[in-house]
């Protein structure tokens, strides 16, 4: 592995280094819980990305219970009316509450991320450990196939793959899932693989242990910690890349509200009405660092290196 | 302290800008334009590039009047199957090929012939031609065709150079060669089109610029930007939301004119099963929908009031649009009354196919909830341009938003779409009435005889609403005040005789 | 090493392989038919049937493929459906323009990400780590289209101080072309400067812990000293071959920054075919660019071999 860095590191979203998390020491596996939450308390950008991710996530759902008028609620008589006291972030092109659809709209682009990412792991993991863990022929075949997907730039891909499906918010997830799935295959076969040459795993092999008890007690808990930071980083790309989508109009589709189809719009409207842009870019601007320095903190806190 | 800071800056930045380019005109494209071959070119944004490159058989004034151009004059016999026309005698193509009789004549049989062309349709109606002269030609035709003249002054009628079009062929629109005013230089695709003056055209003197550089910038705002900026020099089509605010602006002139296209609703009635549905089968229901819209607060709400309601393919200033069949009041309690005859008392659903494009996602949300206070709950069901093309041809789709970019001939805004046999004919609607009545309205060459035919196939159509049509668009053109002397003609071209910029 | 570099290339060839069917197949999927978005308006059915049979649409989808791969294999990736150009004669045009990005941003990326990674690294868990990484990570975090769309509006509109968008070549005028290239470069750079920053971070981490560094701190150097001429010129090594791999990152990085500030490059010349069903064009740029990036890859595999003198022994 240490000859190839160059392939461990796909130029696709927020990458990390399989090594820098390798999580060699079984002891570390079982029992990291005392010592990671202590070092990732002490980690105060951790810190800060945990409580701007927590506000986001409260803020989607509470949506339902929260105080506001309906978020697709139209108004031909208040269209892009500037933030009042009626609107406390203005209206938007034909009359519904920013602050409404705001709220909302963190439900669609939070379920951008998480669940585009959870397709990722979802295929990715699996495939990751029969690669590594079984080798040969099968390993062949999967690492083939991620490597031609990584060829492909991320987003072209993701592109692709919208466009394929039809544009829609769910068929955007899928698409950035997909599209982000041999990032986690990389990463999980080349964690088995390390982890399979310890001697334990030799040891466990020779008393007899069956695969599937291998897989859970010492390959799991091992790949864990990495697959949860690559996970927390990818959901950062991926809300920026559901912006995107929507952006190109392969998104979220109105009148139901994400914060990329609202910026989508609203880049029509950027001189006579800057508030219907500001605000969902702000969201996603805070969010996504919220899950970038969440995710640089859980790497430090599970990183065994760095004791 | 800032200010300061920034002008120093821009001037420093600036010192070797732009400048010694007076004479250049940067004119900023909604898009990019296809391939540069009038015979085989398909987008709109072509035939602006066009206008400047290819001379027509004839042009229109902005009141849509046929006049001349490479053709002085022309005469019909009494049948109205053979058109006479006399040449300009001074006009030569830009690899110096003399333009005449011969020239339009391999014109005519290369829109007919070649694979490639997408113009046999308009020119169908040909059936020889007979040089008459070296600058004169007569052109046979099967039946009468009211239209043909109005294609000459479109693509039909740019006249490439029979030279360079025998030399390259199908590859003809990688070096166009016409005789316009001004002659290709080079194209970067998705970048720019550069054309220079050519100093042989007979009217060169009208034409106040060197080069004239067309640059493709789909992004609205980057494209006014670019105008703001100073970039450029004029842009097409403005979006209609920022036009109050660029009025206000002292640095920047408007000009607008009211498209000759529509926008609207087409309905499934016949094109394959998909059309069996209420909304394909029950006339009443799609009236209903139509009387849910309230067409100019749809104006007033997605274009702050610059486009044209309109319930016709013709907009309401034109001289076409019957002004029997008025554009109706919103009335949500005949809607409803029209639901419930039609068994739905309780309201229906409906699904829209519409292109993922902001304006119509902006229009389709305002009916969305116009039509849902009559109990109509409309589903927009999104899809890219190309996805959608392919589902409405196909017959997958119960109704979908589409429009027209126009024709100046009336013939082209209806005929095709709602004749049994129609090209375009993407509602399967069909009717031998309207057939009749359009087939007439189009051999005529009377026009209030034309004019009762487009309105007896309007009084049915009204009824049947296959077409829901909502408004027309307004071409908004923006310059710099520097720019003088531009017309804006409803066919949205960029005509450049007498357009100077002033220093 | 030559052997090395053969080898990988011929580990390569079956990935080249695989990406070609990927590519044809997905776009053989598109919805959308691509003579018909062709056709325009009047979507004469002559024309579409001429132009099917033209393309060879009407083959089996194998037999297509065939045919495609074979002109590959000779140079000939196509013609584009839209303009009749050679799809080679496109790439041409458009390769040394999103060339020009990619340098100009990963200049800024440098300037923004390796100080930032070295000032967080030596000053680990305090107030500059903090900041230097908001900082770097805020770049990753702000939407590319929503930054170009903001600075063309302030840096262009309201203080005319650079070009709103659109692309000069170099050979024109260089310096224009500089000033128009410098906002694009700008927003793709930030992008990519936290990603350079977590390497560099990284890297310097592991340095500052090795026995040198503290050999040269025990020989009572001055802390800077320390850093810069001991710790960062040894970091600079995976440094060095991991920045050659942000080019991948930047190609993708550059599909949307090249769509708002219309600059006609590889990224907007992908996303447009894709939506113009341009399929000949679709094909070729992706298959470009994964060779590209593979390429990238062994180059910089064979530089990282060169440059550690440990693996060179194995």
């Amino acid at each position: 592995m240490m000859a190839q860095p160059a392939t461990a590191q796909p130029a696709t979203p927020a990458t990390i280094d399989p090594q820098a998390v390798a999580a060699d020491d079984p002891v570390l596996a079982a029992r990291p819980e005392n010592r990671v939450w202590k070092k990732f308390r002490a980690h105060r950008s951790a810190m800060l990305g945990g409580i701007l991710v927590g506000f986001f996530v409260a803020m989607a759902v509470l949506a339902p219970i929260l105080p506001i008028p309906d978020p697709v609620a139209t108004d031909w008589g208040a269209v892009r009316k500037a933030p009042s006291a009626a609107h406390w972030l203005g209206t938007d092109e034909i009359g519904r509450d920013v602050l409404a659809r705001l709220v909302w709209g963190a439900q669609a682009s939070l379920m951008a991320g998480v669940v585009s990412v959870g397709i990722a792991v979802a295929f990715g993991v699996p495939l990751g450990i029969l690669a590594g863990y079984f080798g040969g022929w099968t390993d062949g075949v999967i690492s083939r196939c991620t490597e031609a997907l990584l060829a492909v730039p991320f987003l072209i891909l993701a592109i692709a793959l919208a466009a394929f499906l039809g544009p829609s918010l769910s068929n955007a997830m899928i698409a950035i899932g997909l599209s982000a799935t041999p990032i986690f295959v990389r990463l999980t076969r080349g964690q088995v693989i390390s982890v399979k040459a310890e001697d334990y795993v030799d040891g466990a092999r020779a008393i007899g242990l069956s695969t599937p008890k291998i897989l859970s007690r010492y390959i799991f808990p091992n790949i864990l910690p990495p697959v949860l930071v690559q996970a927390t980083l990818t959901i950062a790309t991926a809300i920026i890349a559901e912006a995107s989508l929507s952006f190109l109009g392969l998104g979220q589709q109105p009148p139901a509200p994400s914060w990329g189809s609202m910026l989508n719009t609203a880049k029509n409207f950027l001189a006579q009405a800057p508030w219907m842009a500001m605000w969902p870019g702000i969201a996603i601007f805070l969010v996504v660092l919220g899950f970038n320095l969440l995710g640089d903190g859980l790497r430090d806190a599970l990183d065994p290196r760095e004791h | 302290m800032t200010f300061r800071k920034t002008t120093l800056l821009a001037a420093l930045l600036s010192a070797t800008a732009l400048s010694a380019q007076a004479a250049d005109f940067r004119f900023a494209l909604e898009s990019d334009p296809d391939i540069l071959d009038p015979d085989q070119s398909r987008t709109f944004v072509g035939r602006i590039v066009y206008t400047s490159l290819c001379d027509k058989l004839v042009d229109i004034t902005p009141d849509l009047e046929i006049i001349p151009q490479l053709a002085t004059g022309w005469s019909w016999n009494e049948a109205g199957t053979q058109l006479t026309m006399q040449l300009r005698e001074d006009a030569v193509f830009h690899d110096g090929t003399p333009f005449d009789a011969e020239a339009v004549a391999a014109n005519i049989e290369r829109s007919q012939t070649m694979e490639e062309s997408r113009r046999k349709s308009e020119v169908a109606s040909i059936i020889g031609t007979e040089v008459l002269g070296s600058h004169e030609i007569r052109i046979d035709l099967g039946q009468p065709d009211a239209t043909l003249l109005a294609q000459f002054a479109d693509r039909a009628g740019m006249m490439v150079s029979p030279t360079a079009a025998a030399e390259a062929g199908a590859d003809f629109g990688l070096m166009p060669v016409c005789s316009g005013p001004y002659k290709f230089e080079e194209r970067i695709s998705q970048d720019r089109i550069v054309l220079s003056k050519f100093a042989d055209h007979y009217d060169a003197d009208a034409y106040g610029f060197d080069t004239v550089t067309f640059l493709p910038i789909p992004d609205d705002t980057v494209r006014l930007a670019n105008l703001q900026s100073g970039d450029v020099d004029m842009i097409n089509r403005l979006a209609a939301t920022d036009l109050a605010r660029i009025e206000a602006d002292p640095e920047i002139e408007v000009a607008q004119a009211i498209s000759l296209g529509y926008q609207g609703v087409t309905f499934n009635v016949g094109n394959g099963e998909a059309a069996d549905n209420p909304w394909g089968t029950d006339a009443r229901l799609r009236r209903a929908f139509e009387l849910t819209l309230d067409r100019n607060a749809i104006n007033q709400v997605v274009f702050e009031g610059a486009s044209a309601a309109g319930n016709q393919p013709f907009p309401p200033n034109s001289p076409w649009y019957d002004s029997a069949v008025p554009m109706p009041e919103r009335d949500i309690e005949a809607a409803k009354a029209l639901l419930a005859e039609a068994g739905y008392p309780d309201g229906i659903a409906l699904e829209v196919q519409v292109p993922n494009r902001p304006v119509s996602m902006q229009l389709m949300q305002v009916v969305q909830s116009m039509a849902a206070e009559a109990g109509i709950d409309i589903t927009l069901n999104a899809k890219e341009f190309a996805t959608m093309l392919a589902d409405q041809s196909a017959g997958a789709y119960v109704a979908s938003q589409v429009g027209w970019s126009g024709r100046v001939d009336p013939d082209g805004n209806i005929h095709q779409f709602v004749t049994t046999e129609g090209g375009i004919n993407d509602s399967g609607f069909s009717h031998p009435e309207v057939d009749a009545a359009l087939d007439a309205a189009r051999t005529s060459s009377d026009i209030a005889a034309r004019k009762e035919g487009y309105d007896a196939a309007r009084k049915i159509l009204n009824e049947e609403a296959p077409l829901v049509y909502i408004y027309h668009d307004t071409w908004i053109w923006a310059m710099a005040d520097d720019i003088t002397g531009f017309t804006p003609y409803p066919d949205g071209m960029l005509r450049l005789a007498g357009v100077t910029k002033s220093e | 090493m030559l052997s090395f570099l053969m080898r990988r290339a011929v580990i390569a060839l079956p990935t080249v392989i695989l990406i070609s069917i990927f590519v044809f197949g997905l776009q053989k999927l598109l919805p959308g038919d691509p003579v018909l978005a062709m056709a325009g308006e009047e979507r004469d059915p002559e024309v579409i049937e001429y132009l099917r049979e033209k393309y060879r649409l009407n083959d089996p989808v194998p037999v297509q493929y065939l045919t495609w791969i074979k002109g590959v294999a000779t140079g000939d990736l196509g013609m584009s459906l839209r303009t009749n150009q050679p799809v080679t004669e496109l790439i041409g045009q458009k390769l040394p323009v999103t060339i020009q990005l990619a340098v100009m941003a990963l200049i800024f990326a440098v300037v923004i990400g390796v100080p930032a990674g070295i000032l967080s690294a030596v000053k680990k868990g305090t107030i500059t780590d903090y900041v230097a990484n908001v900082v770097a990570l805020s770049g990753l975090s702000i939407p590319n289209f929503w930054l170009g769309i903001m600075l063309i509006l302030l840096v262009a509109v309201n203080w005319q101080i650079l070009p709103a968008s659109g692309y000069v070549p170099p050979g024109e005028d260089l310096w224009l072309s500089i000033k128009t290239m410098l906002m694009p470069a700008f927003v793709l750079g930030t992008a990519l400067a936290a990603t350079l920053m977590r390497h560099t971070r990284s890297a310097m981490l592991g340095v500052l812990k090795s026995d040198y560094v503290r050999t040269a701190r025990a020989k009572g150097l001055v802390e800077r000293r320390v850093i810069l001429k001991h710790a960062f010129r040894n970091a600079l090594t995976p440094i060095v071959t991991l920045t050659a791999l942000l080019f991948g990152e930047l190609i993708a990085g550059a599909v949307l920054t090249e769509q708002i500030f219309t600059i006609p490059g590889f990224g907007k010349l992908v996303v447009d075919a894709v939506f113009n069903r341009d399929y000949a064009v679709v094909q070729g740029i992706v298959l470009v660019t994964a060779v590209g990036f593979i390429v990238m890859n062994i180059l910089a595999d064979a530089a990282y071999f060169i440059l550690n003198p440990r693996l060179r022994k194995q």
